[in-house]
């Protein structure tokens, strides 16, 4: 019976492939194609100047409060990729990247941004679910939907998202439970900017990391630089396969800043300093993929002049298709705020649209509900 | 004292309450070097310091759960959750424990803590930002709610919370942080919770209200005298629950008729309590049948279109019009 250090069964490693100079561990390195290497950046550049137009058209009133996702492009797209279309995706907010690649249309971004439900509806054929506002809620989501591929046995995977604040919420540490417990084939990928809101990581947790917390629900984790899209692909990259081969969940903490004030409405000022924010400007993750990039070759000038000219053609017209749609119904009439509470529109409500729609001066004998399900029934 | 707005007026009533209470703590998400995302607490860090000024975790079940706690130690914790929609996380602690605790010990423990909450639509915020539930607590056994309409009720409702020996619910109905500015008093006043004020006498209808709409029941009398040449009573709840029967009751038994006006949707919201109140003690004095001018039976839009969920001046004259010519 003597005291003795526990021996425990599982450790958690860290990563970096791809430095902060562009240099890249060639071991570690990822075999990935050029072709894909230059999507990858694509990808990246795309969401990035999303991001930025973002701010100016919220500066503008053209859209709501929102929260940037500026160098957060490595994580949510090194991770995403490893996903097939109808795997699912589970992201927090600032996955804008992720939203992108997975076919989400930057028209119904923008119409999300300005203030509608009808921009939170997935477009057809992308297994996702939308925007998760109540931090960490999706989290369990994911583990039942992980929960759910293996009684389906359809060998899915699932990938999920939520930032370093939300490690706190009782639901985070559901999920993981659960996800550990039923071995659900869920990747947990914490995006580890460090800050929530105005609270440092230092006063969020009282260890040294987040990946460690793998370790106590028994599920394999890693830490990887979040600014270094290699690390971040290949650690997902071995999750999903295990997942998919039935080894259950990984929890992988990608290590970033928040570049951005937290939303639109927020003043960092208060609580970090200029100098923090400065140091990780070196560190982010477009800069040092580009170099890495032309130094092999795949990518150069000329290229990325060619793909800043598309990308600004297509933000371009996704906002006019954007601006447009809201002078149109459904975006322009406020009856459509019944339209989906239910499969069914009960009585009362269809009462309570009538009322509206009197106070508005609207005629709703020429508005049905636009529900789905419902105009559906009818016609049968 | 000069005239503040209510954000001001209850970041004056937490200073008041900190400076002549030790046992006041005051905790949440962001309230310590960011003073809070409405600027609420200002000061209150940079004077008291982190043991009494506490930036938690982010977990709304760990604040209440903790300021529950602290409670049954000894201190008055005043813990804010940052919106209203993510009270739901702590539901149970605030349900089963905050509620119950004097009820289950009887009267050996008690939780004497606030929990000031952001509530309420009508600043364009991003989704799940903008709920008005306060009848779910007033539905709970155990609690208070309380609901300030300005500066000058916000500043004496909480310093009432803050005294009471019972868990209180205080909303604060962020469309009016910096609507307007009104004079409050150089000494602390408190306002009794419970008690409902009759905010303009008149005659031939009640209109009754709290919070955010008590804004549009003010525009729609204002618009009833105008154009109708009808003197409206006005009730501001203040507090929903302990509800004021007896202003309500003494109210509709003069004028006969009645618009009950909220923000939360309508079914099982507090307009049905004040309907079923009236129908047992002054149903014979009615004239009319009640209105409510509520939110509906919705989540509250986004931000695009809750503008027409809200009630306002003009559905509230529509209503009162009806009552009126019934
Ligand atoms: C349950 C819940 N509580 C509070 C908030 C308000 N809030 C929004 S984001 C945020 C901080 C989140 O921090 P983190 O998880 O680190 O993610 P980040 O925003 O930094 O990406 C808070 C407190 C919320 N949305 N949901």
């Amino acid at each position: 019976m003597p005291r003795k250090p526990i021996e425990l069964p599982m450790q958690v490693e860290y990563m970096s492939i791809l430095d902060d100079t562009g240099e890249v561990d060639k071991e570690l390195e990822p075999k990935v194609e050029a072709a894909q290497l230059k999507d990858m950046f694509r990808w990246m550049l795309y969401a990035r100047r999303v991001d930025e137009r973002l701010l100016k058209l919220q500066r503008q009133g053209r859209i709501g409060t929102f929260p940037q996702a500026t160098g957060h492009e490595a994580i949510s797209l090194g991770s995403a990729i490893n996903l097939k279309p109808d795997d699912w995706h589970v992201p927090a907010y600032r996955e804008l990247a992720g939203f992108l690649y997975r076919g989400w249309t930057l028209e119904g971004i923008l119409i999300y941004w300005m203030g509608f439900e009808e921009g939170a509806r997935p477009p057809e054929g992308v297994n996702d679910t939308p925007i998760a506002v109540p931090i960490a809620s999706q989290l369990l989501h994911a583990a039942g939907m992980g929960m759910a591929a293996n009684i389906v046995g359809d060998k899915k995977v699932v990938m999920t998202y939520f930032g370093d604040g939300a490690t706190s919420e009782g639901d985070c540490h559901e999920a993981l439970n659960f996800a550990s417990v039923f071995q659900a084939p869920v990747i947990f990928v914490c995006l580890n900017n460090q800050y929530a809101i105005s609270v440092p990581l230092s006063k969020q947790m009282h260890c040294e990391t987040i990946v460690q917390r793998a370790v106590a629900y028994g599920m394999p984790g890693i830490k990887v630089d979040g600014n270094d899209i290699l690390a971040v692909y290949v650690a997902t990259k071995e999750a999903v396969e295990r997942a998919r081969s039935g080894g259950g969940p990984t929890l992988v903490e990608c290590l970033t800043y928040r570049y951005t004030p937290h939303t639109t409405a927020d003043d960092p000022s208060r609580y970090r300093s200029d100098e923090e924010t400065q140091r990780w400007v070196a560190k982010e993750p477009l800069i040092r993929f580009e170099k890495y990039l032309k130094n092999k070759n795949v990518l150069n000038d000329a290229d990325i002049k060619k793909m800043d000219e598309e990308i600004e053609v297509r933000i371009n017209e996704a906002i006019i298709a954007a601006e447009e749609a809201t002078k149109k119904p459904p975006l322009s009439d406020p009856l459509a705020m019944f339209d989906y509470l239910y499969a069914d529109l009960p009585q009362n409500l269809q009462e309570q649209r009538e009322e509206l729609a009197k106070a508005l001066g609207l005629n709703t004998s020429e508005t049905e509900p636009r529900n789905a399900a419902t105009s559906a029934r009818r016609g049968a | 004292m000069p005239e503040m707005n209510m954000a001001k007026a209850i970041n004056l009533a937490l200073h008041e309450a900190m400076d002549r209470d030790s046992r006041v703590i005051v905790m949440g998400e962001d309230i310590g070097p960011d003073e809070g995302v409405f600027r609420v607490t200002e000061g209150l860090w940079k004077k008291h310091g982190e043991k009494r000024v506490i930036d938690t975790p982010l977990a709304e079940s760990g604040i209440v759960g903790a300021a529950i706690g602290m409670a049954l130690y000894g201190l008055r914790p005043v813990a804010e959750i940052q919106f209203a929609g993510f009270e739901y996380y702590a539901f149970h602690q605030i349900e089963m424990h905050a509620g119950r605790y004097r009820n289950r010990t009887r009267g050996k423990l008690t939780v004497p803590m606030v929990l000031r909450c952001p509530s309420g639509g009508g600043i364009r915020a991003i989704e799940h930002h903008s709920e008005s539930r306060e009848a779910i607590y007033a539905h709970s056994p155990g609690l208070k709610v309380v609901i300030p309409s300005g500066p000058r009720s916000a500043r004496a409702l909480l310093h009432a919370a803050i005294q009471d020996p019972d868990p209180v619910i205080y909303y604060e109905p962020k469309a009016l942080y910096r609507l307007f500015k009104e004079n409050v008093p150089e000494t602390i006043e408190t306002l009794p919770i419970g008690r409902a004020q009759v905010i303009q006498e008149g005659s031939e209808i009640t209109l009754i209200s709290y919070g955010a709409t008590v804004r549009a029941m003010i525009d729609a009398a204002e618009i009833l005298e105008e154009e109708d040449g009808v003197k409206a009573e006005m009730i501001d709840l203040l507090s929903i629950a302990p509800l004021d029967t007896e202003t309500i009751l003494n109210s509709v038994r003069k004028t006969g008729r009645c618009v009950v006006i909220h923000e939360g949707p309508r079914t099982c919201g507090i307009g049905s309590e004040v309907v079923a109140r009236i129908n047992e003690g002054a149903l014979l004095y009615l004239e009319a049948p009640i209105k409510r001018v509520t939110g509906y039976d919705v989540p509250i839009p986004y931000f695009a279109r809750e503008k027409a969920y809200l009630p306002d001046g003009d559905k509230v004259v529509s209503a009162a019009r009806e009552v009126l010519s019934f």
